[in-house]
Protein backbone atom coordinates (compact mmCIF):
# COMPACT_ATOMS: atom_id res chain seq x y z
CA UNK A 1 0.00 0.00 0.00
CA UNK A 2 1.24 3.67 -0.09
CA UNK A 3 1.35 5.74 2.04
CA UNK A 4 -0.01 9.32 1.70
CA UNK A 5 2.92 11.32 1.12
CA UNK A 6 4.39 8.92 -1.43
CA UNK A 7 1.13 9.02 -3.23
CA UNK A 8 0.81 12.97 -3.71
CA UNK A 9 4.91 12.69 -4.41
CA UNK A 10 3.99 10.40 -7.40
CA UNK A 11 1.07 12.44 -8.07
CA UNK A 12 3.36 15.62 -8.69
CA UNK A 13 6.23 13.95 -10.65
CA UNK A 14 3.46 12.51 -12.82
CA UNK A 15 2.93 15.97 -13.69
CA UNK A 16 5.93 17.31 -14.24
CA UNK A 17 8.76 15.30 -13.94
CA UNK A 18 11.58 17.47 -14.43
CA UNK A 19 11.23 18.63 -10.94
CA UNK A 20 14.27 18.56 -8.44
CA UNK A 21 14.23 16.33 -5.16
CA UNK A 22 14.62 20.38 -3.57
CA UNK A 23 11.62 21.67 -5.72
CA UNK A 24 9.14 18.27 -4.33
CA UNK A 25 10.83 18.56 -0.85
CA UNK A 26 9.28 22.35 -1.14
CA UNK A 27 5.85 21.16 -2.87
CA UNK A 28 5.37 18.11 -0.13
CA UNK A 29 7.17 18.61 2.86
CA UNK A 30 9.21 15.74 2.54
CA UNK A 31 13.23 15.88 3.09
CA UNK A 32 14.51 16.05 -0.14
CA UNK A 33 16.64 12.88 0.60
CA UNK A 34 13.70 10.77 1.71
CA UNK A 35 12.39 11.71 -1.99
CA UNK A 36 15.75 11.40 -3.65
CA UNK A 37 15.92 7.37 -1.87
CA UNK A 38 12.28 6.68 -2.55
CA UNK A 39 12.77 7.85 -6.65
CA UNK A 40 15.76 5.58 -6.87
CA UNK A 41 13.82 2.75 -5.32
CA UNK A 42 10.80 3.41 -7.29
CA UNK A 43 13.39 3.25 -10.54
CA UNK A 44 14.93 0.39 -9.46
CA UNK A 45 11.75 -1.55 -8.98
CA UNK A 46 10.38 -0.12 -12.68
CA UNK A 47 7.43 1.51 -10.67
CA UNK A 48 8.82 4.35 -12.72
CA UNK A 49 9.29 2.78 -16.02
CA UNK A 50 10.31 5.79 -17.90
CA UNK A 51 10.04 9.54 -17.87
CA UNK A 52 7.96 11.01 -21.16
CA UNK A 53 7.04 14.22 -22.40
CA UNK A 54 3.16 14.45 -24.27
CA UNK A 55 3.85 16.14 -27.79
CA UNK A 56 0.85 17.26 -29.22
CA UNK A 57 2.33 16.16 -32.88
CA UNK A 58 -1.22 18.14 -34.04
CA UNK A 59 0.89 21.36 -33.64
CA UNK A 60 3.75 20.59 -35.89
CA UNK A 61 3.46 19.69 -39.35
CA UNK A 62 4.53 15.85 -38.97
CA UNK A 63 2.82 12.90 -40.11
CA UNK A 64 1.96 10.87 -37.89
CA UNK A 65 -0.62 8.28 -37.56
CA UNK A 66 -2.10 6.38 -34.61
CA UNK A 67 -3.92 2.88 -34.94
CA UNK A 68 -6.46 0.87 -32.55
CA UNK A 69 -5.89 -2.37 -33.87
CA UNK A 70 -8.25 -5.00 -32.16
CA UNK A 71 -7.17 -8.45 -32.24
CA UNK A 72 -8.86 -12.08 -31.74
CA UNK A 73 -6.50 -14.60 -31.04
CA UNK A 74 -7.14 -18.28 -30.23
CA UNK A 75 -5.35 -18.37 -26.67
CA UNK A 76 -2.93 -21.33 -25.92
CA UNK A 77 -3.19 -24.16 -23.45
CA UNK A 78 -1.55 -23.45 -20.71
CA UNK A 79 -0.29 -20.23 -21.50
CA UNK A 80 -3.35 -18.30 -22.10
CA UNK A 81 -2.94 -14.71 -23.90
CA UNK A 82 0.31 -14.14 -22.12
CA UNK A 83 2.94 -15.70 -24.75
CA UNK A 84 1.01 -14.16 -27.60
CA UNK A 85 1.14 -11.08 -26.33
CA UNK A 86 4.92 -11.12 -25.64
CA UNK A 87 5.03 -11.88 -28.87
CA UNK A 88 3.27 -8.53 -30.29
CA UNK A 89 5.67 -6.67 -27.79
CA UNK A 90 8.22 -7.88 -29.48
CA UNK A 91 7.64 -5.70 -32.50
CA UNK A 92 9.00 -2.20 -32.20
CA UNK A 93 6.07 -0.74 -34.10
CA UNK A 94 3.83 -1.56 -31.40
CA UNK A 95 3.73 0.73 -28.84
CA UNK A 96 1.43 -0.34 -26.20
CA UNK A 97 -0.15 -3.98 -25.88
CA UNK A 98 -3.30 -4.59 -23.36
CA UNK A 99 -5.79 -7.51 -23.01
CA UNK A 100 -9.02 -6.49 -22.98
CA UNK A 101 -12.59 -7.55 -22.33
CA UNK A 102 -15.15 -7.84 -24.54
CA UNK A 103 -15.40 -8.85 -28.12
CA UNK A 104 -11.54 -8.30 -29.45
CA UNK A 105 -9.22 -9.91 -27.01
CA UNK A 106 -6.11 -7.96 -26.89
CA UNK A 107 -5.77 -4.15 -28.28
CA UNK A 108 -2.57 -3.22 -29.97
CA UNK A 109 -1.65 0.57 -30.47
CA UNK A 110 0.47 1.17 -33.40
CA UNK A 111 2.20 4.32 -34.51
CA UNK A 112 3.31 5.03 -38.12
CA UNK A 113 4.38 7.89 -40.66
CA UNK A 114 0.99 7.30 -42.73
CA UNK A 115 -1.67 4.64 -42.91
CA UNK A 116 0.03 2.93 -45.84
CA UNK A 117 2.61 2.06 -43.33
CA UNK A 118 0.28 1.00 -40.75
CA UNK A 119 -1.85 -1.47 -43.02
CA UNK A 120 1.42 -2.53 -44.58
CA UNK A 121 2.38 -3.86 -41.01
CA UNK A 122 -1.07 -5.31 -39.77
CA UNK A 123 -1.51 -7.23 -43.32
CA UNK A 124 2.67 -8.65 -44.04
CA UNK A 125 3.15 -8.89 -40.11
CA UNK A 126 0.15 -9.30 -38.13
CA UNK A 127 -2.57 -11.21 -40.11
CA UNK A 128 0.02 -13.90 -40.81
CA UNK A 129 0.43 -15.15 -37.77
CA UNK A 130 -1.65 -18.21 -37.05
CA UNK A 131 -2.83 -17.29 -33.61
CA UNK A 132 -4.60 -14.36 -35.36
CA UNK A 133 -7.93 -14.85 -36.09
CA UNK A 134 -9.19 -11.50 -37.15
CA UNK A 135 -8.37 -7.89 -36.28
CA UNK A 136 -9.85 -4.43 -37.21
CA UNK A 137 -7.94 -1.80 -37.22
CA UNK A 138 -9.40 1.94 -36.62
CA UNK A 139 -6.91 5.15 -36.80
CA UNK A 140 -6.76 8.04 -34.87
CA UNK A 141 -8.24 11.14 -36.71
CA UNK A 142 -8.00 13.76 -33.87
CA UNK A 143 -6.94 13.97 -30.54
CA UNK A 144 -8.99 15.94 -28.46
CA UNK A 145 -7.19 15.06 -24.68
CA UNK A 146 -4.46 13.13 -23.84
CA UNK A 147 -3.18 12.02 -20.40
CA UNK A 148 -5.43 14.73 -18.90
CA UNK A 149 -4.52 17.73 -21.22
CA UNK A 150 -6.91 19.22 -23.70
CA UNK A 151 -5.13 19.84 -26.91
CA UNK A 152 -8.48 21.62 -28.75
CA UNK A 153 -11.51 23.01 -27.92
CA UNK A 154 -10.52 24.40 -24.71
CA UNK A 155 -12.22 27.75 -25.04
CA UNK A 156 -11.51 31.22 -23.26
CA UNK A 157 -12.71 31.62 -19.61
CA UNK A 158 -13.89 34.98 -18.57
CA UNK A 159 -11.41 36.19 -16.29
CA UNK A 160 -11.18 36.72 -12.54
CA UNK A 161 -11.74 39.78 -10.88
CA UNK A 162 -8.28 41.00 -9.96
CA UNK A 163 -9.33 41.20 -6.25
CA UNK A 164 -12.20 39.93 -4.42
CA UNK A 165 -12.67 39.49 -0.93
CA UNK B 1 -29.36 62.94 -3.92
CA UNK B 2 -27.28 61.96 -1.12
CA UNK B 3 -29.89 63.74 0.84
CA UNK B 4 -32.48 60.68 0.49
CA UNK B 5 -30.07 57.97 1.71
CA UNK B 6 -30.75 56.44 5.07
CA UNK B 7 -27.75 57.04 7.76
CA UNK B 8 -27.18 53.70 7.36
CA UNK B 9 -26.48 53.33 3.34
CA UNK B 10 -24.76 56.51 4.34
CA UNK B 11 -22.35 55.46 6.31
CA UNK B 12 -21.43 52.03 5.81
CA UNK B 13 -17.88 51.71 5.22
CA UNK B 14 -16.81 50.53 1.49
CA UNK B 15 -15.00 47.63 1.41
CA UNK B 16 -11.22 48.44 1.46
CA UNK B 17 -10.67 45.65 -0.86
CA UNK B 18 -13.13 47.86 -3.22
CA UNK B 19 -10.67 50.59 -2.80
CA UNK B 20 -7.19 48.19 -3.74
CA UNK B 21 -9.30 47.09 -6.48
CA UNK B 22 -9.98 50.40 -8.25
CA UNK B 23 -6.21 50.77 -7.75
CA UNK B 24 -5.02 47.68 -9.42
CA UNK B 25 -7.36 48.42 -12.23
CA UNK B 26 -4.98 51.34 -13.45
CA UNK B 27 -2.06 49.11 -13.66
CA UNK B 28 -1.16 46.96 -17.05
CA UNK B 29 0.09 43.43 -17.02
CA UNK B 30 -0.64 42.41 -13.05
CA UNK B 31 -0.27 39.64 -11.64
CA UNK B 32 -2.86 39.61 -9.03
CA UNK B 33 -2.28 37.65 -5.96
CA UNK B 34 -5.44 39.20 -4.55
CA UNK B 35 -8.33 36.74 -5.84
CA UNK B 36 -10.76 35.12 -2.95
CA UNK B 37 -12.03 32.38 -5.29
CA UNK B 38 -10.70 29.04 -7.32
CA UNK B 39 -8.92 29.21 -10.52
CA UNK B 40 -10.80 26.32 -11.40
CA UNK B 41 -13.42 25.91 -12.87
CA UNK B 42 -16.64 24.12 -11.52
CA UNK B 43 -15.84 20.01 -11.85
CA UNK B 44 -17.72 19.16 -15.69
CA UNK B 45 -20.22 16.26 -13.78
CA UNK B 46 -21.47 18.83 -11.97
CA UNK B 47 -22.00 21.64 -14.93
CA UNK B 48 -23.22 18.68 -16.69
CA UNK B 49 -26.12 17.96 -14.37
CA UNK B 50 -27.17 21.61 -14.60
CA UNK B 51 -26.63 21.96 -18.13
CA UNK B 52 -29.27 18.34 -18.48
CA UNK B 53 -31.40 20.24 -15.80
CA UNK B 54 -31.75 23.03 -18.06
CA UNK B 55 -32.51 21.02 -20.99
CA UNK B 56 -35.39 19.35 -19.10
CA UNK B 57 -37.17 22.76 -18.85
CA UNK B 58 -36.17 23.08 -14.49
CA UNK B 59 -36.45 26.47 -14.87
CA UNK B 60 -38.81 27.10 -11.85
CA UNK B 61 -38.53 28.26 -8.56
CA UNK B 62 -37.64 25.59 -5.48
CA UNK B 63 -39.21 25.49 -2.09
CA UNK B 64 -37.89 28.58 0.02
CA UNK B 65 -35.83 26.18 1.58
CA UNK B 66 -34.27 24.95 -0.93
CA UNK B 67 -34.67 21.52 -3.05
CA UNK B 68 -35.67 18.97 -0.77
CA UNK B 69 -33.21 16.46 -2.92
CA UNK B 70 -30.52 18.56 -2.07
CA UNK B 71 -31.49 19.09 1.81
CA UNK B 72 -31.74 15.45 2.12
CA UNK B 73 -28.42 14.74 0.25
CA UNK B 74 -26.71 17.74 2.43
CA UNK B 75 -27.76 16.34 5.62
CA UNK B 76 -26.37 12.97 4.44
CA UNK B 77 -23.24 14.16 3.18
CA UNK B 78 -22.81 16.35 6.97
CA UNK B 79 -23.26 12.94 9.14
CA UNK B 80 -20.89 10.96 7.10
CA UNK B 81 -18.33 13.57 6.39
CA UNK B 82 -18.71 15.95 9.42
CA UNK B 83 -20.54 14.12 12.02
CA UNK B 84 -22.75 16.98 12.03
CA UNK B 85 -27.20 15.77 12.39
CA UNK B 86 -29.30 18.31 10.36
CA UNK B 87 -32.83 17.05 9.78
CA UNK B 88 -33.41 18.15 5.97
CA UNK B 89 -37.09 19.34 6.51
CA UNK B 90 -36.58 21.58 9.49
CA UNK B 91 -32.96 22.68 9.86
CA UNK B 92 -31.52 23.15 6.55
CA UNK B 93 -31.76 26.30 4.69
CA UNK B 94 -30.45 27.07 0.52
CA UNK B 95 -29.57 30.66 0.30
CA UNK B 96 -27.57 32.42 -2.00
CA UNK B 97 -24.01 31.79 -1.14
CA UNK B 98 -22.69 31.45 2.44
CA UNK B 99 -22.68 35.49 2.47
CA UNK B 100 -26.42 35.19 2.22
CA UNK B 101 -26.70 33.14 5.25
CA UNK B 102 -24.60 35.36 7.12
CA UNK B 103 -26.69 37.98 6.58
CA UNK B 104 -29.55 36.08 7.11
CA UNK B 105 -28.09 35.04 10.46
CA UNK B 106 -27.33 38.97 11.79
CA UNK B 107 -31.26 39.82 10.43
CA UNK B 108 -33.13 36.85 12.19
CA UNK B 109 -30.89 37.54 15.62
CA UNK B 110 -29.90 41.44 16.08
CA UNK B 111 -31.74 43.96 17.88
CA UNK B 112 -30.64 47.25 17.52
CA UNK B 113 -27.85 47.94 19.89
CA UNK B 114 -26.90 44.07 20.45
CA UNK B 115 -22.83 43.82 20.77
CA UNK B 116 -21.29 41.29 17.68
CA UNK B 117 -18.13 39.87 18.56
CA UNK B 118 -16.04 39.72 15.60
CA UNK B 119 -12.34 38.09 15.40
CA UNK B 120 -10.09 40.31 13.57
CA UNK B 121 -8.80 40.20 10.88
CA UNK B 122 -11.62 38.07 8.99
CA UNK B 123 -13.75 38.50 6.31
CA UNK B 124 -15.14 41.84 4.83
CA UNK B 125 -18.64 41.16 5.01
CA UNK B 126 -19.24 40.01 8.92
CA UNK B 127 -18.95 43.29 10.41
CA UNK B 128 -21.09 45.15 7.42
CA UNK B 129 -23.74 42.60 7.81
CA UNK B 130 -24.12 42.92 11.35
CA UNK B 131 -23.87 46.75 11.43
CA UNK B 132 -26.55 46.77 8.87
CA UNK B 133 -28.58 45.01 11.69
CA UNK B 134 -27.65 47.50 14.27
CA UNK B 135 -25.48 45.85 15.79
CA UNK B 136 -22.29 47.03 17.77
CA UNK B 137 -19.25 45.75 16.48
CA UNK B 138 -16.92 44.15 18.94
CA UNK B 139 -13.62 42.88 17.66
CA UNK B 140 -11.47 40.17 18.97
CA UNK B 141 -7.86 40.93 18.29
CA UNK B 142 -6.14 37.62 16.50
CA UNK B 143 -1.89 37.71 16.30
CA UNK B 144 0.46 36.36 14.54
CA UNK B 145 1.95 35.19 18.08
CA UNK B 146 -0.97 32.75 17.93
CA UNK B 147 -1.17 31.86 14.43
CA UNK B 148 -4.37 33.99 13.85
CA UNK B 149 -5.84 31.51 16.25
CA UNK B 150 -8.80 32.95 18.75
CA UNK B 151 -7.67 33.15 22.05
CA UNK B 152 -10.23 33.44 24.88
CA UNK B 153 -8.37 35.60 26.87
CA UNK B 154 -8.96 38.04 24.18
CA UNK B 155 -12.02 37.13 23.90
CA UNK B 156 -12.98 38.23 27.20
CA UNK B 157 -11.51 41.47 26.89
CA UNK B 158 -13.59 42.38 23.85
CA UNK B 159 -17.09 41.05 25.52
CA UNK B 160 -19.32 43.06 27.22
CA UNK B 161 -23.13 41.72 28.18
CA UNK B 162 -24.62 43.45 25.82
CA UNK B 163 -22.72 40.76 23.55
CA UNK B 164 -25.16 38.09 21.98
CA UNK B 165 -23.30 36.89 18.86
CA UNK B 166 -19.70 35.55 18.18
CA UNK B 167 -18.83 35.09 14.30
CA UNK B 168 -16.25 32.32 13.72
CA UNK B 169 -14.59 31.59 10.51
CA UNK B 170 -11.99 29.09 10.46
CA UNK B 171 -10.25 27.80 8.54
CA UNK B 172 -9.91 31.73 7.85
CA UNK B 173 -9.69 33.97 5.46
CA UNK B 174 -7.44 36.00 4.95
CA UNK B 175 -4.87 34.15 7.55
CA UNK B 176 -5.31 30.92 6.98
CA UNK B 177 -4.95 29.57 9.98
CA UNK B 178 -7.00 26.74 11.21
CA UNK B 179 -8.35 25.93 14.75
CA UNK B 180 -8.01 22.44 16.54
CA UNK B 181 -11.08 20.89 18.96
CA UNK B 182 -8.85 21.60 21.70
CA UNK B 183 -8.28 24.97 20.66
CA UNK B 184 -12.16 26.03 19.94
CA UNK B 185 -13.02 24.07 23.95
CA UNK B 186 -12.49 27.15 25.59
CA UNK B 187 -13.99 29.21 23.44
CA UNK B 188 -17.36 26.92 23.47
CA UNK B 189 -17.23 27.01 26.98
CA UNK B 190 -16.67 30.87 26.98
CA UNK B 191 -19.44 31.03 24.55
CA UNK B 192 -21.70 28.64 27.18
CA UNK B 193 -21.41 30.76 29.98
CA UNK B 194 -21.96 34.32 28.10
CA UNK B 195 -25.42 32.55 26.36
CA UNK B 196 -23.64 33.54 22.99
CA UNK B 197 -25.26 32.47 19.03
CA UNK B 198 -22.19 31.16 17.54
CA UNK B 199 -21.92 32.04 13.63
CA UNK B 200 -19.63 29.46 12.69
CA UNK B 201 -18.00 30.45 8.84
CA UNK B 202 -17.00 26.91 8.24
CA UNK B 203 -16.80 27.28 3.91
CA UNK B 204 -12.96 26.65 3.50
CA UNK B 205 -13.86 23.40 6.03
CA UNK B 206 -12.62 20.96 3.07
CA UNK B 207 -9.43 23.26 2.37
CA UNK B 208 -7.60 21.90 5.27
CA UNK B 209 -4.13 20.83 4.92
CA UNK B 210 -3.39 19.83 8.80
CA UNK B 211 -5.53 17.01 9.71
CA UNK B 212 -9.40 16.86 10.54
CA UNK B 213 -11.50 19.71 10.68
CA UNK B 214 -13.71 20.42 14.24
CA UNK B 215 -16.96 21.58 12.97
CA UNK B 216 -17.75 23.99 15.96
CA UNK B 217 -21.70 22.83 16.23
CA UNK B 218 -20.20 19.08 17.30
CA UNK B 219 -18.62 20.35 20.58
CA UNK B 220 -20.33 19.75 24.00
CA UNK B 221 -23.75 21.67 24.54
CA UNK B 222 -23.11 23.59 21.12
CA UNK B 223 -25.42 22.18 18.37
CA UNK B 224 -28.19 24.76 19.79
CA UNK B 225 -26.55 27.68 19.92
CA UNK B 226 -24.24 27.20 16.06
CA UNK B 227 -25.28 28.53 13.14
CA UNK B 228 -23.49 26.25 10.89
CA UNK B 229 -22.84 28.47 7.66
CA UNK B 230 -20.46 26.92 4.23
CA UNK B 231 -21.32 26.53 1.18
CA UNK B 232 -20.06 25.09 -2.22
CA UNK B 233 -18.24 28.01 -3.42
CA UNK B 234 -14.52 27.60 -2.63
CA UNK B 235 -14.45 23.52 -2.04
CA UNK B 236 -15.93 23.01 -5.72
CA UNK B 237 -15.13 25.93 -7.71
CA UNK B 238 -18.23 27.35 -7.85
CA UNK B 239 -17.91 31.03 -6.50
CA UNK B 240 -20.18 32.30 -9.51
CA UNK B 241 -23.12 29.92 -8.77
CA UNK B 242 -23.79 31.26 -5.91
CA UNK B 243 -24.82 28.12 -3.73
CA UNK B 244 -24.42 28.19 0.27
CA UNK B 245 -26.19 26.91 3.11
CA UNK B 246 -26.80 27.53 6.62
CA UNK B 247 -28.06 24.55 9.47
CA UNK B 248 -28.96 25.06 12.91
CA UNK B 249 -31.43 25.05 15.22
CA UNK B 250 -35.26 24.82 14.06
CA UNK B 251 -36.60 27.66 15.65
CA UNK B 252 -33.26 29.98 14.24
CA UNK B 253 -33.51 28.34 10.73
CA UNK B 254 -37.40 28.99 10.63
CA UNK B 255 -37.32 32.74 11.41
CA UNK B 256 -33.98 33.23 8.64
CA UNK B 257 -36.17 31.35 6.03
CA UNK B 258 -38.70 33.90 6.71
CA UNK B 259 -36.72 36.56 6.26
CA UNK B 260 -35.48 34.79 3.13
CA UNK B 261 -38.53 33.75 1.41
CA UNK B 262 -39.55 37.47 1.07
CA UNK B 263 -35.91 38.57 0.17
CA UNK B 264 -34.79 36.06 -1.83
CA UNK B 265 -37.26 33.62 -2.77
CA UNK B 266 -35.41 30.77 -3.44
CA UNK B 267 -31.37 30.07 -4.57
CA UNK B 268 -31.48 29.71 -8.19
CA UNK B 269 -32.42 26.14 -9.33
CA UNK B 270 -29.38 25.37 -11.71
CA UNK B 271 -27.27 25.80 -8.83
CA UNK B 272 -29.10 23.31 -6.52
CA UNK B 273 -28.82 20.99 -9.40
CA UNK B 274 -25.11 21.14 -9.73
CA UNK B 275 -24.70 21.48 -6.08
CA UNK B 276 -26.47 18.44 -5.56
CA UNK B 277 -24.40 16.16 -8.44
CA UNK B 278 -21.28 17.56 -6.33
CA UNK B 279 -22.67 16.18 -2.89
CA UNK B 280 -23.37 12.39 -4.94
CA UNK B 281 -19.94 12.65 -7.21
CA UNK B 282 -17.81 15.32 -7.01
CA UNK B 283 -15.57 14.21 -4.31
CA UNK B 284 -12.34 13.16 -6.20
CA UNK B 285 -12.90 16.29 -8.78
CA UNK B 286 -12.27 18.12 -4.93
CA UNK B 287 -9.55 15.79 -3.42
CA UNK B 288 -7.82 16.81 -6.39
CA UNK B 289 -8.30 20.49 -5.98
CA UNK B 290 -7.24 20.39 -2.12
CA UNK B 291 -3.85 18.36 -3.51
CA UNK B 292 -3.11 20.74 -5.40
CA UNK B 293 -3.72 24.11 -3.55
CA UNK B 294 -1.71 22.18 -0.70
CA UNK B 295 0.90 21.62 -3.35
CA UNK B 296 0.99 25.09 -3.92
CA UNK B 297 0.47 26.62 -0.14
CA UNK B 298 3.69 24.58 0.20
CA UNK B 299 5.78 27.31 -2.52
CA UNK B 300 4.33 30.18 -1.33
CA UNK B 301 5.14 29.68 2.27
CA UNK B 302 8.65 28.29 1.38
CA UNK B 303 8.94 30.94 -1.41
CA UNK B 304 8.25 34.38 1.21
CA UNK B 305 10.29 32.55 4.17
CA UNK B 306 13.37 32.67 1.73
CA UNK B 307 12.85 36.13 0.78
CA UNK B 308 13.23 36.78 4.60
CA UNK B 309 9.63 37.67 5.69
CA UNK B 310 8.01 35.96 8.78
CA UNK B 311 5.14 33.71 7.79
CA UNK B 312 3.63 31.10 9.85
CA UNK B 313 2.02 27.89 8.30
CA UNK B 314 -1.04 28.94 7.55
CA UNK B 315 -3.43 25.04 7.68
CA UNK B 316 -6.52 26.23 5.80
CA UNK B 317 -8.20 28.00 3.07
CA UNK B 318 -6.13 29.33 0.02
CA UNK B 319 -4.59 32.15 1.53
CA UNK B 320 -0.63 33.03 3.44
CA UNK B 321 -0.97 36.07 5.40
CA UNK B 322 3.42 37.19 5.59
CA UNK B 323 4.51 39.85 7.70
CA UNK B 324 5.93 42.64 5.86
CA UNK B 325 6.92 44.73 9.29
CA UNK B 326 10.58 43.78 8.27
CA UNK B 327 10.01 46.40 5.29
CA UNK B 328 9.85 49.32 7.01
CA UNK B 329 6.27 49.54 5.31
CA UNK B 330 2.68 49.33 6.41
CA UNK B 331 0.43 46.86 4.95
CA UNK B 332 -1.03 49.78 2.00
CA UNK B 333 2.31 50.79 1.82
CA UNK B 334 3.34 47.41 0.95
CA UNK B 335 0.62 46.64 -1.26
CA UNK B 336 0.55 49.98 -3.25
CA UNK B 337 4.54 50.19 -3.66
CA UNK B 338 4.76 46.38 -4.91
CA UNK B 339 1.63 46.70 -7.27
CA UNK B 340 3.64 49.88 -8.71
CA UNK B 341 6.75 48.90 -8.50
CA UNK B 342 6.67 44.79 -9.55
CA UNK B 343 3.14 44.56 -10.66
CA UNK B 344 2.54 42.47 -8.11
CA UNK B 345 -1.17 42.83 -6.24
CA UNK B 346 -1.50 41.42 -2.87
CA UNK B 347 -4.25 42.94 -0.67
CA UNK B 348 -3.68 44.97 2.52
CA UNK B 349 -4.18 42.56 5.34
CA UNK B 350 -5.94 46.43 7.37
CA UNK B 351 -8.84 45.48 4.55
CA UNK B 352 -9.90 42.11 6.96
CA UNK B 353 -9.73 44.41 9.85
CA UNK B 354 -6.92 46.71 12.05
CA UNK B 355 -5.12 44.06 13.26
CA UNK B 356 -4.28 42.90 10.42
CA UNK B 357 -2.10 45.45 9.98
CA UNK B 358 1.73 44.64 9.26
CA UNK B 359 0.61 41.77 7.02
CA UNK B 360 -0.91 41.20 3.42
CA UNK B 361 -2.59 38.61 1.86
CA UNK B 362 -1.91 36.91 -0.65
CA UNK B 363 -3.85 33.93 -2.46
CA UNK B 364 -2.33 31.23 -3.95
CA UNK B 365 -5.70 30.17 -6.09
CA UNK B 366 -3.47 30.76 -9.20
CA UNK B 367 -1.28 28.17 -11.48
CA UNK B 368 2.01 27.77 -9.94
CA UNK B 369 3.77 29.39 -12.74
CA UNK B 370 2.01 31.87 -11.59
CA UNK B 371 3.01 32.09 -8.24
CA UNK B 372 6.39 31.12 -9.00
CA UNK B 373 6.66 34.81 -11.17
CA UNK B 374 4.98 36.78 -8.59
CA UNK B 375 7.27 35.50 -5.61
CA UNK B 376 10.72 36.62 -8.54
CA UNK B 377 8.81 39.88 -8.40
CA UNK B 378 8.32 39.76 -4.76
CA UNK B 379 11.79 38.79 -3.59
CA UNK B 380 13.36 41.46 -5.87
CA UNK B 381 10.89 44.02 -4.30
CA UNK B 382 11.58 42.92 -0.57
CA UNK B 383 15.42 42.32 -0.98
CA UNK B 384 15.65 46.54 -1.95
CA UNK B 385 14.08 47.12 1.70
CA UNK B 386 15.77 44.98 3.78
CA UNK B 387 19.30 45.33 4.62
Amino acid sequence: MLSEDDRRLLHILSQDCRLTAEDLAVQTGLTADYIKKKIKQWEDDKVIAKYGVLINYDQLEEDRVTALIDVKVLPQRGNGYDKIAQRFQKFSEIKSVYLMSGDFDLCLIIEGHNMHEIAQFVSDKLSPLDVIQSTSTRFILRRYKQDGIEFHGEEERPQRLMITP
Amino acid sequence: MKQYLSPLALNLKPSGIRKFFDLAATVEGVISLGVGEPDFATPWVMTEAAIFSLEQGQTMYTSNAGLVELRRELSKYMAKHQGLNYNADQEILITVGASEAIDLAMRALIVPGDGVLIPDPSFVAYAACAEISGAEVHYVTTSAEHDFRLQVEDLQMAYTPNCKILVLSYPNNPTGAVMTREELLPIARFASENDLIIISDEIYSDLNYGGEHTPFATLPYMWNRTLHVSGFSKAYAMTGWRIGYVAGHPDLIQAMLKIHQYTIMCAPIMAQIAALEGLKSGETAKQEMVMEYDRRRRIMVHGLREMGLTCFEPLGAFYVFPDITATGLNSEEFAEQLLKEEKVAVVPGTAFGPAGEGHVRCSYAYSTQQLQEALTRMARFVKKRIS
